[in-house]
C-alpha cells in the first residue's frame, strides 16, 4: 500500500506523525510531497518502509532509524543518518555536514558532494557495517576518529581545481577503511592513517557496494571503476587506549 | 528594555537576499525565509537590515536608536541635537504583535553632522558619525543606537524574527538587500540591545556562532576607539570590518584572511609571494583572528559577503536565480523562497560567498 502526504506547511512534528500513522495503518510505501526543511523524518519508524521524499527534508533526517529505506529526490541538509543502526537513506543530490554521525550500520548513498565531518565516530560490530557512500567530493575531517565501517568518495563530475577530500582526513581514525576514487593528497591525511593499495578482500567489498551504490542512483558502474582506488586504514590500533590509564 | 535574561544554551539562524541590479523588494520574502528555521531560534532575538529603505534621505545618516524610557531619549536627544542637524525625528512605526512584550521606545532620525563642529574635529563625516555612536552606546544610560548608515537601517528587538518582522512592518519597506537573523543566545542575555544585526555606518553583520577570541579582538578594538557594550560577540565582527576595510584600507579577501585566517600549514604550502603577505597579515592581526565556530553575512551598502569559520562549524548554502543571490543557514530556507534556483551550493570553510551590486568594484 502506498500513501502520498502532502508536507506543504506543515511542522515537523505534524508531518512525522502522519508518517507514524500512515506506517500503522499498513502503508509499505509512503511519498512525502512538498517537503522542506522538516527535521527527523524517518527517526520513528522503523522495519520494511520505503519513505519517498519529494523537496529538501530538514536536518537530522533518518536520525536513529531503524531498518528503513528513505530516499531523497532532492538535495539533503546536515546530520542526515546520525547514529543510525540499519536501513539505508539514498539523496540524490548534494547534502551538509556530519552525515552518518556515530552511525552503526545500514547505508547512506549521496550522489552529489557532502560538507565536513562526514562520518565521524562510525563503529561498527560483528554484522552491522555501516557505509557511506559520496559520489562527489567531501569536506575536511572526514571520517574523523572513525572506529569502523567503510566509507567510500568517488568525486565524479568533479570540477576542476576542487580537491577530493579536505583536511585531516581520517585523523584519529583507529577502525574501519575509507576508499578514495583518485589519489590522495598525503599532506591532507590524519597521522593515524596511511594509504595502501586495495588486496582482493577490498575489491569485492567495494565492488559490492558500488553495484548497490550506482544501481540506485543510475550510475554507470564500469565508469566508476575506471580510475583508481586507494584505501586508509588505521596504522594503530586504539591510539587512545592508554589516554587516561598506565599501559 | 530589561538586560536580565537566564541563560539558555544552543544554535541560530541566518538568512540574506539581495538584488544585484539594486531592484528594491519589500520585507515579506527575509521574513519567510527566516521563520522556516523557527526551530533554530528560541525568542530572545530576532532582527533584519535592509539596504535602499530610506532613498527620499539617501544622504543623511539614519539613526535607529533604543531608549528605556523619556528622559533617557531627552538626555540623549540634547547631545544628537548638539552634533547633527536633524532633519527629522519620529517614533519608529511598530505594530502591535502579542508575542513582543515590553519594548522600549524607538526612535529614528535623519542627521548630518554639524558642519562647524564637523570641521573643529578634523575627522571624517564618517569617522565623527563612529564616535558619536560609540559615545552615546558607552555614556548614555538607557541609549542605544543600533543603526548608523545611510539608506539602510537594523530593525531588531527580542522575540522570534518573523514577530519582529511583523512589530516592524517590514512589508511596507522596500530594500535591494534583506539579511535576518534568529537568535539563541549562548552566552550573553537576550535584550533589545543584544539582538542581531549589529550594525556601524553602513556595515550589518549577522552571526550564528560564538567567538572565543571575543576578549582578544575587544582589547584589540579598544585601543582604535571602538567600545564593546553591546554585551555580545557579534558586535566585534561589525568593528573588525570597519577596522579593517574602512580605516586600514584593507581589501575584503585580505579582510577575509585575516579573520578566518588560512592555517599556519596551509600558508607554509602557498608560494612565495601569497606565503609572505598572509604571514604578514596574520603577524599584524593576529588580534583580529576570529576564532571559534561562524557563519555570518555582512551586508554593506554595495552587496552582501556570507562567510564561514576556516574549519567550517556552522552550517551554510547559497544559491542564484537571475539577479538575486541567496545565503541562508539551511538550504530549505532558501528553497522557501526560490523554490528553483539555478546555481545551488555549500561554500567550503573560509571560502566567502560575494554578492556585488552591479557596476561597484568593491564591496565598501
Amino acid at each position: 500500500m502506498t500513501k502520498t502526504i502532502d508536507a506543504k506547511g506543515l511542522y515537523y512534528r505534524q508531518l512525522n506523525d502522519k508518517v507514524q500513522k500512515a506506517v500503522a495503518e499498513g502503508a509499505q510505501k509512503i511519498v512525502l510531497t512538498n517537503v522542506n526543511g522538516q527535521r527527523y523524518i524517518g527517526t520513528r519508524v522503523s522495519g520494511p518502509v520505503e519513505i519517498e521524499i519529494n523537496g529538501v527534508p530538514g536536518n537530522d533526517l533518518g536520525a536513529y532509524m531503524n531498518g528503513s529505506t528513505v530516499i531523497v529526490r532532492d538535495n539533503g541538509q546536515d546530520a542526515i543518518g546520525n547514529t543510525m543502526n540499519s536501513g539505508k537513506i539514498v539523496v540524490h543530490g548534494h547534502a551538509g555536514d556530519v552525515l552518518g554521525y556515530a552511525m552503526r550500520g545500514g547505508k547512506l548513498f549521496i550522489r552529489g558532494d557532502v560538507g565536513y565531518r562526514v562520518g565521524i565516530h562510525m563503529k561498527e560490530y560483528e554484522d552491522n557495517i555501516p557505509v557511506i557512500v559520496v559520489g562527489g567530493t567531501a569536506g575536511s575531517f572526514l571520517g574523523e576518529y572513525m572506529a569502523g565501517g567503510i566509507l567510500v568518495v568517488l568525486g565524479l563530475d568533479r570540477k576542476p581545481g576542487r580537491p577530493l577530500t579536505g583536511d585531516y582526513l581520517g585523523t584519529g581514525m583507529h577502525g574501519g577503511v575509507i576508499y578514495v576514487r583518485g589519489r590522495v593528497d598525503q599532506t591532507l591525511l590524519g597521522r593515524e592513517v596511511a594509504v595502501f593499495e586495495l588486496d582482493e578482500a577490498d575489491n569485492q567489498i567495494l565492488g559490492t557496494c558500488l553495484n548497490e551504490y550506482c544501481n540506485d542512483l543510475g550510475i554507470d558502474y564500469e565508469e566508476v571503476f575506471k580510475e583508481n582506488f586507494v584505501k586508509l586504514i588505521p596504522v594503530s590500533h586504539r591510539p587512545y587506549g592508554n589516554l587516561y590509564t598506565p599501559a | 528594555m530589561d538586560k536580565v535574561f537566564p541563560r539558555i544554551p544552543s544554535g541560530c539562524a541566518i538568512s540574506g537576499i539581495m538584488n544585484k541590479k539594486g531592484k528594491r523588494i519589500p520585507g515579506t520574502d527575509i521574513i519567510k525565509s527566516i521563520a522556516l528555521m523557527h526551530d533554530r531560534s528560541n525568542g530572545l532575538g530576532g532582527g533584519f537590515a535592509a539596504y535602499g529603505i530610506y532613498p527620499e534621505f539617501k544622504d543623511h545618516y539614519a539613526l535607529h536608536v533604543f531608549y528605556d524610557s523619556l528622559n533617557d531619549r531627552v538626555t540623549a536627544e540634547d547631545f544628537i541635537n548638539e552634533h547633527f542637524n536633524v532633519d527629522t525625528s519620529e517614533l519608529i512605526h511598530t505594530r502591535k504583535v502579542k508575542s513582543i512584550t515590553n519594548p522600549p521606545l524607538i526612535w529614528r532620525y535623519f542627521v548630518q553632522p554639524k558642519k562647524n563642529r564637523l570641521l573643529n574635529s578634523e575627522l571624517t563625516e564618517d569617522e565623527y558619525v563612529v564616535r558619536c555612536v560609540m559615545k552615546i552606546n558607552s555614556s548614555y544610560k538607557g541609549a542605544y543606537i543600533f543603526s548608523s548608515g545611510k539608506n539602510m537601517g537594523a530593525f531588531k528587538g527580542v522575540g522570534f524574527p518573523e514577530d519582529i518582522g511583523e512589530f516592524y512592518r517590514l512589508e511596507e519597506y522596500q530594500g535591494y538587500i534583506w539579511t535576518a537573523h534568529g537568535r539563541f543566545p549562548t552566552n550573553t542575555p537576550g535584550w533589545w540591545g543584544g539582538a542581531h544585526p549589529f550594525t556601524l555606518l553602513d556595515w550589518s553583520i549577522v552571526h550564528n556562532g560564538e567567538i572565543s577570541s571575543y576578549h582578544a579582538n575587544a582589547r584589540f578594538l579598544e585601543m582604535f576607539g571602538y567600545k564593546c557594550t553591546l554585551q555580545t560577540d557579534t558586535e566585534a565582527i561589525t568593528y573588525i570590518f570597519d577596522y579593517l576595510m574602512r580605516k586600514q584600507g584593507l581589501p575584503l579577501e585580505l579582510a577575509i584572511a585575516v579573520v578566518a585566517a588560512p592555517l599556519w600549514k596551509e600558508i607554509d604550502r602557498m608560494d612565495t609571494g601569497r606565503r609572505e603577505l598572509y604571514r604578514a597579515l596574520r603577524t599584524a592581526y593576529s588580534s583580529l583572528l576570529i576564532n571559534g565556530p561562524f557563519s555570518i553575512i555582512l551586508g554593506t551598502a554595495n552587496g552582501m559577503v556570507a562567510l564561514n569559520d576556516r574549519i567550517k562549524l556552522r552550517s551554510l548554502a547559497a544559491a542564484t536565480k537571475g539577479d538575486f543571490l541567496y545565503v541562508a543557514s539551511e538550504e530549505s530556507a532558501i528553497r522557501e523562497i526560490c523554490p528553483d534556483p539555478e546555481n545551488i551550493w555549500i561554500p567550503r570553510g573560509g571560502e566567502p560567498v560575494i554578492g556585488m551590486l552591479e557596476g561597484v568594484n568593491s564591496i565598501l
